[in-house]
C-alpha cells in the first residue's frame, strides 16, 4: 500500500507540474503568439500608448487619430501603416433583445496587416472607408446572435443609430488578442467622432507592418526620431492655471511581446528587453518544477530505503551497484513519462475546459507539437534529475547492511 | 573450495571498535555440508557473508570456489556471486513484487548470456526441484512460509553455483517444514555434490550435517566431522 500510494504522489507531482506548464505556456502562446488574425507578429509593431510626463504628473493613454495620422503614418520604412480604435461597447437591440457588441472602427490596411479568416464576404476597402461607407464586417458569433445565422452577408445591423450593411463574416477572435478582438469592425471614417480635432488623446492605435523582419529596427529607429520631433501638446486651461506643463511626450512602437513586457514592467524606455522577460518566465518554470523534483528526490529515497532488502538480495545475486543505479534511473523516467503522459491529458482536459467556458471568450487554447515535445523533454530531464542522486545513494548501500533493511 | 587465511573482521565506529571475527582459519572443501553454529552476536553470520563476497575481511586472505579474491571490486564481486554463490536467506528475502517465478529467474536476469526463454525454462526446472511446479504465477504473500523458503532455495539454485550459503534456513519455520528444507538441501548436497555452508541455531538440524564448526566471540572454537555423506 506505502510504495503504491508514493506511486501516486509521485505521479500526481509530476502530471500536476507538466499540467501547469503547459496550460500556461499555452496561455502565454496564445495571447502572446502568432495566431488568427495575427499571424504577421515577426512583422508588425503596435504603436498604443502615449505618455505624457511633467511636474509630478504623468498621462498615459492611448493616441488621438490626429496624431497618428500626422506624425505615424507618413513614415516611410513601413510597408503598411493602419490606425485603428481600441474597443468599445455599444447596445443594438434585434426582436427587443438587447446585444452588447464590442465594435472597432478601423481603416482599409487593418485588413492587409492582419489576416482574418473569412466563412462569407470578405473587407471593407480604401473606396469604402474614404467614402465612409455604412458598411461592417462581423464574427460569426455576432452573426447567429443578431441573424441566427453565420450567413449574413447583406444583413443590416443598427449601431449608434446607424444601419450598416454586413459584407464579411469572419471567424471568432479570441478575446485575449487585444489589438484585434471585436464583434464589429467598421470603417473609422462612420465612427461619429471629429476627426479634425488636434487633441493629443484619444482612443486610437496603430500597426506598423514591416515587408521583412529585418526592417523592424530601421522601422524603429525612424519611429523614434519622428516621435523626437513631436511637439508638446499645449497644456489645458486648468493645468496652466495651475502652472503644470507637460514636458516629456512618449510614444513607443512595440512587438506584441515588448508590448506586454512594457505594460507588465511599467518601463518608459523606447526599448524594452524581451530576452529578460523570457529569463524570467523560463526561471520561473525551472523554479516551479524544483519543488516537484525535491519533492521526488525525497520520495526516491524514501522508496529506496524501503527497498534496501530488495537491492541487497539482488546485489547477493550478482546485480552490480552500475547495474542497480540503471534499473532505478530507468524506473524513475518510466514513472516520470507516464506522469508526463497524465499531464498531457490533464492539461488537454483543461484547456478544453478553458475553450469551452466564458473564461477567455473564444478562446482556442491547444497544444502545439512544440509544447508537447518540450514537454516530454521536460519529464525526461525530470526523471533523470530526480532519479540521480537517490540512485548514487543506492548504490552505496552495502549489501549486508541493504540485507538487513539498513541504509549503511 | 572455500578458503580462509587469518580472517579478521572489526567494526568501526566513531567511539566503538567491534571485533566480530579475528584469526578465522577455516577451508570447506568441495562438496561438503558444513554447518555453523555458536550464540547471538558470535559472529556467524558476519562469517558467511564474508564467505560470501557480501562483506569484505579487515585483514587476512580468502578464496572462493578457486579463485583467490584479491580486490573487492564491486563489479567483480558481483560476478563471483553470480556464477558461484547462491544465498537462502532466514526471511528468505523473495521481492513481493515479483511472482513466483520472477523471483527465482532473478540470478540468471545479470547473466546476459542467458536468453529469456532459457531463463523461464531454468526457473520452472528448479522449481520443480523443490515440489513448487504449480506455483509459478503466485505471489510471496500467497505462500507459506516453507514455500517461500522452498521459492528461495529454487532461486540459489537456479543458476548452478558450486556453493550454497544458507543464513539460518530452517529458523522462521516449523519444525515439519523445517525438516522439508533440510531434507531438500541434503539432497541437493548429496545428489548435487553442492558444497552448502548453513549458520544454525538448531542442534538437531547441524547434526544431520558432515561437519559442525562452533564460534565464539569471534572465535573458532571446535570443528567436530560428523558424518561422511555419500555422494551420488
Amino acid at each position: 500500500m506505502r510504495r503504491k500510494f508514493f506511486t501516486f504522489i509521485s505521479l500526481f507531482g509530476i502530471s500536476f507540474t507538466l499540467m501547469v506548464l503547459m496550460v500556461v505556456t499555452a496561455l502565454l502562446n496564445h495571447f502572446l503568439g502568432a495566431q488568427m488574425p495575427e499571424q504577421k507578429l515577426d512583422r508588425i509593431l503596435y504603436v498604443n500608448q502615449l505618455w505624457l510626463e511633467g511636474n509630478g504628473s504623468i498621462n498615459s493613454s492611448n493616441p488621438s487619430y490626429y496624431l497618428l495620422n500626422k506624425y505615424v503614418k507618413p513614415l516611410k520604412t513601413p510597408e503598411l501603416v493602419s490606425i485603428y480604435t481600441e474597443q468599445s461597447a455599444v447596445n443594438a437591440y434585434r426582436n427587443g433583445r438587447k446585444i452588447i457588441m464590442e465594435i472597432r472602427y478601423t481603416d482599409a490596411n487593418y485588413w492587409k496587416v492582419l489576416d482574418f479568416n473569412y466563412t462569407s464576404g470578405g473587407p471593407f476597402g480604401k473606396a469604402e472607408v474614404e467614402s465612409a461607407n455604412l458598411v461592417a464586417v462581423i464574427t460569426e458569433a455576432t452573426s447567429l446572435n443578431n441573424f441566427g445565422t453565420t450567413d449574413a452577408i447583406g444583413k443590416t445591423l443598427r449601431l449608434n443609430d446607424r444601419t450598416y450593411k454586413v459584407v464579411g463574416v469572419v471567424e471568432n477572435i479570441p478575446a485575449i488578442r487585444t489589438s484585434s478582438a471585436a464583434d464589429v469592425w467598421l470603417p473609422y471614417t462612420t465612427a461619429q467622432t471629429d476627426l479634425s480635432k488636434t487633441d493629443y488623446n484619444g482612443g486610437y492605435a496603430a500597426m506598423l507592418l514591416a515587408k521583412r523582419t529585418d526592417d523592424i529596427a530601421r522601422i524603429k529607429k525612424e519611429f523614434y526620431d519622428v516621435v523626437a520631433t513631436i511637439p508638446l501638446p499645449p497644456s489645458a486651461p486648468r493645468r496652466q492655471r495651475m502652472n503644470l506643463q507637460f514636458t516629456i511626450l512618449k510614444m513607443f512602437a512595440d512587438s506584441r511581446t515588448e508590448a506586454f513586457v512594457r505594460e507588465v514592467s511599467s518601463s518608459t524606455d523606447n526599448y524594452v528587453s524581451v530576452p529578460l522577460f523570457y529569463s524570467f518566465i523560463i526561471g520561473g518554470m525551472l523554479f516551479f518544477m524544483l519543488i516537484p523534483t525535491i519533492n521526488l528526490v525525497n520520495i526516491n529515497i524514501s522508496r529506496i530505503m524501503e527497498r534496501s532488502s530488495e537491492i541487497g538480495v539482488r546485489k547477493a545475486f550478482g546485480a552490480s551497484s552500475n547495474i542497480l543505479v540503471l534499473q532505478f534511473l530507468f524506473e524513475n523516467i518510466l514513472l516520470t513519462l507516464v506522469g508526463g503522459v497524465l499531464g498531457v491529458l490533464l492539461a488537454v482536459g483543461v484547456m478544453a475546459l478553458i475553450n469551452n467556458s466564458d473564461l477567455i471568450p473564444y478562446s482556442n487554447l491547444g497544444l502545439n507539437i512544440e509544447i508537447l515535445l518540450l514537454s516530454l523533454l521536460i519529464c525526461l530531464f525530470f526523471g533523470v534529475l530526480s532519479g540521480v542522486y537517490p540512485a548514487f545513494r543506492m548504490s552505496k548501500l552495502h549489501p549486508a547492511s541493504a540485507l538487513k533493511g539498513g541504509s549503511k | 573450495m572455500i578458503t580462509l587465511t587469518n580472517i579478521e573482521k572489526v567494526y568501526q565506529t566513531k567511539s566503538i571498535e567491534t571485533v566480530a571475527l579475528q584469526n578465522v582459519n577455516l577451508t570447506v572443501p568441495k562438496g561438503e555440508f558444513l554447518s555453523v553454529m555458536g550464540p547471538s552476536g558470535c559472529g556467524k553470520s558476519t562469517l558467511l557473508n564474508i564467505m560470501g563476497l557480501l562483506d569484505a575481511p579487515s585483514a587476512g586472505t580468502m578464496e572462493v570456489a578457486g579463485q583467490p579474491i584479491r580486490s573487492y571490486k564491486d563489479k567483480e564481486l558481483a560476478h563471483i556471486r553470480n556464477e558461484k554463490i547462491g544465498f537462502v536467506f532466514q526471511s528468505y528475502h523473495l521481492i513481493n513484487d515479483l511472482s513466483v517465478l520472477d523471483n527465482v529467474e532473478l540470478p540468471l536476469l545479470y547473466r546476459s548470456s542467458v536468453s529469456g526463454g532459457t531463463r523461464r525454462k531454468r526457473a520452472q526446472i528448479a522449481l520443480e526441484k523443490v515440489g513448487l511446479s504449480s506455483r509459478t504465477d503466485h505471489y510471496p504473500n500467497q505462500l507459506s512460509g516453507g514455500q517461500r523458503q522452498r521459492v528461495a532455495i529454487a532461486r540459489a539454485l537456479i543458476g548452478v553455483p558450486e556453493i550454497i550459503l544458507a543464513d539460518e534456513p530452517t529458523g522462521n519455520l516449523d519444525s515439519v517444514m523445517g525438516e522439508e528444507i533440510m531434507q531438500i538441501l541434503l539432497d541437493l548436497n548429496r545428489r548435487e555434490g553442492t558444497t552448502i555452508v548453513m549458520v544454525t541455531h538448531d542442534e538437531n538440524m547441524a547434526q544431520k550435517t558432515e561437519r559442525l564448526v562452533r564460534f565464539f566471540d569471534g572465535q573458532q572454537v571446535s570443528d567436530s566431522r560428523l558424518y561422511d555423506f555419500q555422494k551420488v
